[in-house]
């Protein structure tokens, strides 16, 4: 293996990890930060109604210290591992950085001037404001942390769902990069509205679990039962919420994805050969020698949804869904007829014949030549669509890995519905049902233990959505623009390996240092 | 609006940023104070606790910074970032550590002992004040790289195809250029001046007063000398004029040039000079004035503001390169086009409101 290979490898790692890790304290910090959110709501209403009894009073300002305190440890930590991955495009991307910074910078530097220094400025007010400031000021200095949190995560979401997605830009021969032609187009693409709906939602929905697994704790241990009642019935709103909100953005994305990124969907569903009202897998186990171009059997074992694919990505049960090699072979049905879309080996030409006439541009501009140029522009615009296609050798470059997106993607739907299930029995059980949370089978208190096993599951789920999301799309740093081989700084193997270990070193400690720090507040809370 | 003056705007607006980072540096120059031996527990928890609720705002406009100068000058971002990959990794590693450490470092339950987090944020005091020093300084002496926009069109897995290459050492080379380092050392010293006035500004007890007032003579003897050879380094050092968008030419006395043909570049120098010094000297002499923080800082910003204009104005190529002139990046073209800064231009309006709401909370936690 050459030098560029392993270097693209550890670059895609490092960038792997360090988005892993940053997401295990991401979603919390949105989740909790609406729970807290809306616990010190409840607390001002209370403190500024002169007939609330002083006991209810100090009961939600104690709530929302508590998880105020949670949510400032979680906080620090998933800062450090965000200022990495801004930097990491840099860093480890340069290629990239240049080939289509002028659309994806902006995204990130309106980030830090309106989103970092909003949750920054008031996220100071919420942990050292209490006496400076009145009760709807600090309220409203907590929403603003939580607005901020959010709207950082739109401005990231957007430049994410631009990779999987490129609107709103051209591509200009003269400096040889992608250039923004709709700000409206890459801020407000259908594809990042429903990303960030996505990940936001089902944000709230993990904080929620956290919440709800601490609080089953404490009823486990018999200890702070009505602080635990409380946060899970305000957890319970937010995470049913949440959860329903992911179930439904979670459908808007699969019909996104079979429309804008069929070969993510085909890996997804482990689908080589499409059909006609396509079953949805449940689950399965891949074969692992399956090719695209051959005629073996791609599941060993399979239960299905008899036209769930199908439902699930065109909402109609006889659409036809195309496979892998549909897909390589340029073969679609849409509204009951066969088309032909291009064919993989075509795009790997146009691509080449667009890069050509690149190169043919930037010579007749050297040599001044107005007709040579014209031509050369005319031939890159007609194949420019299928550029990155020309960095491909053959076919199977383009292909994701099915495994790496098949299983995580049904991991999630799984563990997505469980805590779907456990989120709307947990509010039916805490406003309905109080008693039966004291319910034990052999001895045993099931819902504390469900509630605390939810927790792992959520993030678990979110990990597994994002692997989904990033592995689906590969090759590809930008959907059919750009392949990660392409998009790599020029930086030896030997020093991203190196770097990708310090890193690895520094992030599970800081992990462990973390969880060893909320574990004592918890266990310790007065 | 232009596209010459969106792109001079642009540059405005990152040594605006640029400046502030500096100035809010102090917060590192702080941590690095910890190294002092003559330090107590009861002084060095006071000390942290006078910064430990500044961070976020360096560490954000640190971010600000870099998101500003992606979105404006990407080339600068590819090739700078791709390129002095260990500079910037280690930049990384110390902030890292640094945002989680004020945070954990009296929490209980933390498993990794105080003493440890001490030594991140000293690491991080030390180290970054430094290395940004030093990368901004590489705008004068430039770097160790091409610019080969054509690479684009190569086979990335045989021959490579990233546009912008460089020497073997990834930015390490800038240590071996003494007037980097000398640059880089000299904003540490700045930033440990600024944290003493901070101390003398926000800590109402005399001891500390007292130290910090002595620290300060040392630091500024160090700090001066660094400064005055770092500045008769610049202004007599070879620079570039741009003749075409990739063609250079070099010229001696670039930056002393600069600085004389553009007047706001001088007066901003020179009045920020005053102030920094004039803010020193009234603090050390005066003990009961306390408000020397704002006096150098401001002439710190003023300082940075002016050393960005003769590095970016004036068809100076902000970014040389040392390996091939040719490939020397100016505002003109390495900036984002002219739709995109337009756009961001609309957005930067903002601001000041910004600056506004932040400037509103600090005084009321402060006050």
């Amino acid at each position: 293996m050459n030098d560029i290979v392993t270097a693209i490898d550890w670059s895609r790692a490092q960038f792997a990890m360090t988005a892993m890790y940053h997401w295990l304290f991401v979603p919390l910090t949105l989740g909790l930060g609406l729970v807290v959110a809306i616990m010190e709501t409840i607390y001002a209403k209370k403190k500024l109604n002169p007939d609330t009894p002083q006991t209810e009073v100090n009961e939600w300002l104690d709530l929302t210290k508590f998880w105020m305190r949670l949510f400032g440890i979680n906080f620090a930590i998933g800062v450090a591992t965000g200022i990495v991955l801004e930097f990491e495009f840099g860093t480890n991307w340069s290629n990239y950085s240049w080939f289509v910074g002028d659309i994806f910078g902006a995204p990130l530097a309106i980030e830090g001037i309106f989103a970092f220094f909003c949750e920054s400025t008031f996220f100071a007010v919420m942990f050292f404001g209490w006496e400076k400031f009145s009760i709807r000021q600090h309220c409203a200095a907590t929403w603003l942390t939580a607005f901020g949190a959010s709207l950082s995560a739109w401005w990231i979401l957007v430049a994410n769902s631009w990779m999987q997605h490129p609107v709103g830009m051209d591509f200009d021969p003269d400096q040889m990069r992608n250039v923004m032609t709709s700000f409206v187009d890459v801020a407000l693409s259908p594809t990042a509205v429903n990303k960030f709906c996505h990940v936001i939602t089902s944000s709230w929905a993990l904080g929620a679990c956290f919440v709800i697994s601490v609080s089953g704790w404490y009823l486990l241990r018999g200890r702070h039962t009505q602080f635990a009642i409380n946060s899970i019935k305000v957890a319970g709103i937010v995470g049913m919420v949440g959860i329903i909100g992911t179930m439904i953005t979670g459908d808007s994305s699969a019909v996104q994805v079979s429309q804008d990124q069929p070969m993510k969907l085909a890996a997804m569903e482990g689908l080589y050969e499409g059909k006609q009202g396509a079953d949805l897998i449940g689950f399965g186990i891949l074969n692992p020698n399956k090719k695209w171009d051959d005629d073996q059997d791609a599941m060993l074992m399979e239960i299905r949804f008899p036209k769930g694919l199908s439902i699930l990505s065109r909402h109609d049960p006889d659409a036809f869904v195309p496979g892998i090699k549909d897909i390589i072979e340029g073969r679609d049905i849409v509204d009951g007829k066969e088309i032909n879309t291009v064919n993989y080996n075509e795009r790997i030409l146009r691509g080449r014949i667009a890069q050509k006439a690149l190169r043919d541009y930037n010579q007749a501009r050297e040599y001044k030549d107005s007709i040579g140029m014209d031509n050369a522009r005319a031939k890159l615009a007609k194949h420019y669509q299928f550029f990155g296609y020309g960095y491909f050798g053959k076919v199977d470059e383009a292909i994701p890995s099915v495994a790496m997106t098949f299983y995580p993607f049904h991991i999630m739907v799984i563990l997505g519905s469980w805590m779907l299930a456990f989120l709307l029995a947990t509010v039916w059980i805490v406003f309905r049902r109080r008693e039966w949370i004291g319910y034990r089978i052999v001895g045993h208190p099931v819902y504390p233990w469900l509630a605390i096993i939810t927790a792992p599951i959520a993030w678990v789920c979110s990990q597994c959505g994002w692997i989904v999301a990033e592995l689906g799309r590969q090759p590809w740093a930008i959907q059919d623009i750009m392949p990660v081989q392409a998009a790599i700084s020029s930086v030896g193997s030997g020093n991203v390996k190196l770097t990708f270990f310090i890193f690895l070193f520094l992030f599970t400690s800081l992990l462990v240092a973390e969880i060893g720090i909320m574990l004592k507040q918890i266990k310790d809370k007065k | 609006m232009t596209y010459e003056f969106l792109q001079e705007y642009w540059w405005f607006l990152i040594s605006v940023l640029g400046a502030l980072l500096v100035f809010l540096m102090f917060v590192q120059g702080g941590q690095s104070l910890l190294l002092q031996k003559n330090i107590n527990n009861r002084t060095r928890e006071m000390l942290l606790n006078s910064i430990a609720h500044r961070w976020e705002l360096t560490f954000t406009t640190l971010v600000t910074f870099g998101g500003a100068f992606f979105a404006s000058f990407p080339l600068f971002y590819s090739t700078s970032f791709g390129g002095a990959y260990w500079v910037w990794m280690l930049i990384l590693f110390t902030f890292v550590v640094q945002a989680v450490s004020y945070k954990y470092r009296n929490a209980d339950g933390n498993r990794l002992g105080r003493e440890t987090y001490d030594k991140f944020l000293i690491a991080n005091g030390i180290i970054a004040p430094v290395l940004l020093g030093g990368a901004v300084c590489t705008f004068f002496y430039g770097s160790d790289f091409t610019v080969q926009m054509d690479n684009l069109t190569k086979d990335p897995m045989t021959t490579g195809n990233v546009i912008s290459t460089w020497g073997q050492y990834h930015g390490l080379e800038v240590l071996l250029n003494w007037r980097i380092v000398c640059f880089g050392v000299m904003v540490l010293f700045l930033t440990r001046i600024q944290a003493l006035m901070w101390f003398i500004n926000q800590i109402d007890d005399n001891d500390i007063q007292e130290w910090s007032r002595r620290q300060i003579i040392i630091n500024t003897a160090v700090f001066l000398v660094l400064f005055l050879v770092s500045i008769y380094a610049l202004l007599t050092a070879t620079g570039l004029k741009t003749v075409d968008i990739h063609q250079f030419q070099i010229i001696r006395y670039r930056y002393l040039l600069n600085m004389v043909q553009i007047p706001a570049a001088l007066v901003a120098f020179l009045v920020g000079t005053l102030l920094v010094l004039g803010g020193i000297v009234w603090t050390i002499l005066n003990t009961r004035f306390r408000n020397g923080i704002w006096l150098t800082g401001t002439g710190t910003v003023l300082v940075v503001l002016a050393l960005f204009w003769i590095a970016g104005y004036n068809d100076t190529p902000y970014y040389p390169s040392c390996t091939d002139i040719n490939s020397s990046l100016t505002i003109y073209n390495s900036s984002s086009s002219r739709f995109t800064l337009e756009t961001m231009s609309y957005v930067s309006l903002a601001i000041p409101f910004v600056f506004a709401y932040i400037a509103w909370v600090w005084y009321k936690l402060v006050k």
